[in-house]
């Protein structure tokens, strides 16, 4: 998958756009945040738990490991996609199953495990109500927390039409049932169960997951044999800390102080036990994530805990959906994620598709800060050779004040006789109406003299 | 609301950093500020030998071109008083990228630390002076865009709620979806015209939507974006540079 061509963003607004569905996210959000102040004693202290487990990283998961070995889970590492494809296909064959019911886990998609599953033979069902939705219609996840955010009820209502063998009905209720149902009858019959993992506690060896639907709780306890994936940055150090930090992840993430269900997850069923899965297994994927601990300042990326609040807030993502971003991980934080995958080609373009606005790191709940990696990532690419001269150029020209002054005063009485076409921008808006003389040919024209007489002009 | 700085004595000199952007496209606005800075009883010193303060450069990840751009205007303040800036993105340049842009052991870390200590925008600066007298009780309705800049990275928001607030004659009016970007980014706009497009086409949208007389705002970049897009669309109003407004309230009517 490497050397491939590079992964562009494409200069596409989505019509009609996600503002609607966003806002609806972000007034949600508000209101769980009411005050900034709060808002930020609690983003301190989440960044600062998030940088203490990572600053220990390397010791923090080989405690988790222990942790997890006492209790029984039995723990992988992969350091690529492959080796966690590989690993999670292995254990499949050994549990001769032949469908998994899949809890939402966006590192399974980072790995297209379905893909690879399917490629050998084997069925991958996904059980989260929006994964259904779009492994019906053979898509993948447009937003890491509501993969189908993209589709309209009626789209759904074609969906279900005609895959299902079910009437088309647009009666979300409905729709919901039929989903489920078909879902009881995976459940019951799946031999191995996937899932995400939102936090690992190092200490106690504890898998953390939180949703709103049951069905991580059915996929990770109904199969016999339960498969956790996730990447090496989601350990911390205390079973302690998950708490103070799941409050900021639901809040930020769908605005509800907590989600339905919160499942704590400790190790396969003991003897004295009726139900739970017989083998737990825990594959920690790496996929360049090592690389990035070693990158002094983008390091920060792996602060993230997964909530989406940057993308339900960036005007971009809104425009244009998150499939236009060609990652696994769209928005502002898969912009300064993506590049360090070495799963993926380079996407050269992507720390550029931003306006800077920051209107992403504002709501960051682990405050990253997602403008000045943007320009970090900008800062350490090398631009194209048309562009560095066009820097080179403009360097001398305002470096050199006086061509800046007579080029300048050039530019300005020759522009109303210019041709009004630049490119991308006239296609949307007028040229630029320009002063006739500069603030500076104006300045050096007054008078010379002090204070003004203070007086109206 | 946060006060955003305490109000001072006015002081008796500042240094006005115009920006490329004003010198360029808004110098009659420019020549407002000063003019209000003026009527302060300000001695206005503009340093003739000022062009941009780097800022597209660095944005555009040209870091050494934006460094030798932004080191020549770190000498044109010697004197130890304000730099008020006329635009707001420039001034969020001033005060949060200089000092990471000549981080030690540059040889110019010291000083920029002080030119960033003493930049200020212009309405911030306003905001930090006693109120100003309005000479123009006309009723004016206007929206403000704010830019992103300077929620994030200055306080020109706040200043400006509490320098427009002192005027009743001023109703102030908000847009849907103030807080969101117009689209411009600098080269973004140009790199990714269609979804800039989306995003200036709401903004304008939402700005009209008020019914306001006037569309101002403290930042020319935007302004520059907004109102290309109200000039194709052949809107009837154009955004102004805040100063512009200003400038009318303190000094009153333009005879010429």
């Amino acid at each position: 998958m490497t050397e491939a061509t590079p992964i562009r963003i494409l200069d596409n607004p989505r019509e009609p756009s996600f503002r609607p569905a966003m806002d609806y996210l972000i007034d949600k959000r508000a209101q769980q945040f009411p005050d900034s102040d709060d808002f930020e004693r609690l983003r301190v202290q989440s960044k600062q738990l998030k940088q203490a487990a990572l600053s220990n990283l390397p010791a923090l998961l080989e405690q988790a490991e222990a942790a997890m070995v006492a209790n029984g889970i039995q723990v992988h590492w992969a350091e690529t996609i492959e080796e966690a494809q590989a690993t999670i296909h292995q254990i499949m064959l050994d549990t001769q199953a032949t469908t998994m019911v899949k809890g939402k886990s966006m590192v399974s998609e980072e790995i297209y495990l379905n893909h690879h599953l399917e490629a050998h033979g084997l069925r991958a069902v996904e059980t989260d109500m929006g994964e259904f939705i779009v492994q019906l219609a053979g898509e993948t996840p447009s937003h890491i927390i509501m993969p189908a955010i993209h589709k309209s009820k009626e789209d759904i209502a074609a969906l279900f039409q005609a895959h299902l063998d079910v009437p088309y009905t647009l009666d979300v209720d409905e729709l919901i049932a039929i989903g489920r149902e078909q879902l009881r009858t995976e459940f019951e019959q799946a031999g191995i169960g996937l899932s995400g993992v939102n936090f690992i506690a190092a200490d106690t060896g504890t898998l953390c997951l939180v949703e709103n639907e049951g069905n991580g709780r059915l996929s990770t306890t109904a199969p016999d044999v339960h498969v956790a994936i996730t990447g090496i940055e989601k350990v911390v150090a205390h079973l302690a800390d998950v708490p103070k930090l799941i409050r900021v992840l639901t809040r930020s993430a769908t605005g509800q102080p907590i989600t339905t269900y919160v499942n704590w997850i400790h190790g396969p069923r003991k003897p004295e036990e009726r139900d739970g899965p017989r083998a737990v297994h825990l594959v920690l994927l790496d996929n360049g994530r090592s690389q990035l601990y070693q990158k002094e300042r983008q390091q920060e990326s792996l602060q993230c805990i997964r909530c989406g609040a940057c993308m339900n807030h960036c005007p971009v993502y809104t425009r244009i959906g998150g499939h236009a971003y060609n990652t696994t991980y769209p928005g502002p934080i898969g912009k300064i994620l993506s590049p360090h995958l070495t799963s993926l080609p380079d996407t050269p373009d992507h720390p550029k598709a931003s306006t800077l606005c920051g209107a992403c790191h504002t709501v960051c709940p682990v405050g990253i800060p997602i403008t000045d990696l943007l320009l970090d990532h900008r800062a350490q690419a090398t631009l194209p050779r048309r562009e560095q001269w066009i820097w080179r150029f403009w360097s001398m020209f305002n470096r050199h004040p006086r061509v800046y002054r007579m080029s300048l005063g050039l530019m300005l009485r020759l522009y109303p006789l210019l041709p009004k076409w630049l490119g991308g921008w006239t296609r949307h808006r007028a040229a630029p109406a320009l002063s006739h003389q500069s603030l500076g040919q104006k300045m050096a024209a007054r008078p010379k003299k002090g204070v003004q007489s203070g007086a109206a002009s | 609301m946060k006060q955003t700085s305490k109000q001072a004595a006015i002081p008796a000199d500042v240094y006005v950093f115009g920006t490329c952007i004003v010198d360029v496209a808004f110098a009659d606005a420019g020549m407002d500020a000063i003019a209000v800075l003026e009527s302060m009883g300000i001695r206005v010193h503009y340093p003739e030998q000022q062009t941009c303060c780097g800022q597209p450069a660095m944005t555009s990840g040209a870091t050494e071109q934006a460094r030798a751009v932004a080191r020549a205007q770190l000498r044109l303040f010697p004197e130890p008083w304000p730099i008020v800036v006329l635009s707001g993105s420039c001034t969020g340049m001033f005060r949060h990228h200089y000092t990471q842009l000549f981080a030690a052991p540059d040889p110019d870390h010291g000083l920029a630390i002080d030119v960033s200590s003493r930049a200020v925008e212009w309405m911030e600066f306003l905001a930090s002076c006693p109120p100003l007298v309005s000479r123009n009780a006309t009723p004016v309705k206007v929206v403000v865009h704010t830019a992103c800049s300077a929620q994030r990275e200055t306080n020109t928001r706040t200043a400006t709620e509490s320098v427009l607030g002192h005027w009743e004659q001023v109703q102030v009016v908000t847009a849907d979806h103030a807080t969101e970007c117009c689209g411009f980014g600098g080269t973004f706009s140009v790199r990714y015209p269609d979804i800039s497009n989306a995003m200036v086409t709401d903004k304008c949208d939402a700005l009209l939507a008020t019914q306001a007389e006037r569309i101002v705002s403290s930042d020319c970049a935007c302004l520059m974006n907004i109102n290309g897009k109200l000039a194709k669309r052949q809107d009837a109003l154009q955004g102004e540079h805040i100063a512009t407004l200003v400038r009318d309230i303190v000094l009153g009517d333009r005879h010429d």
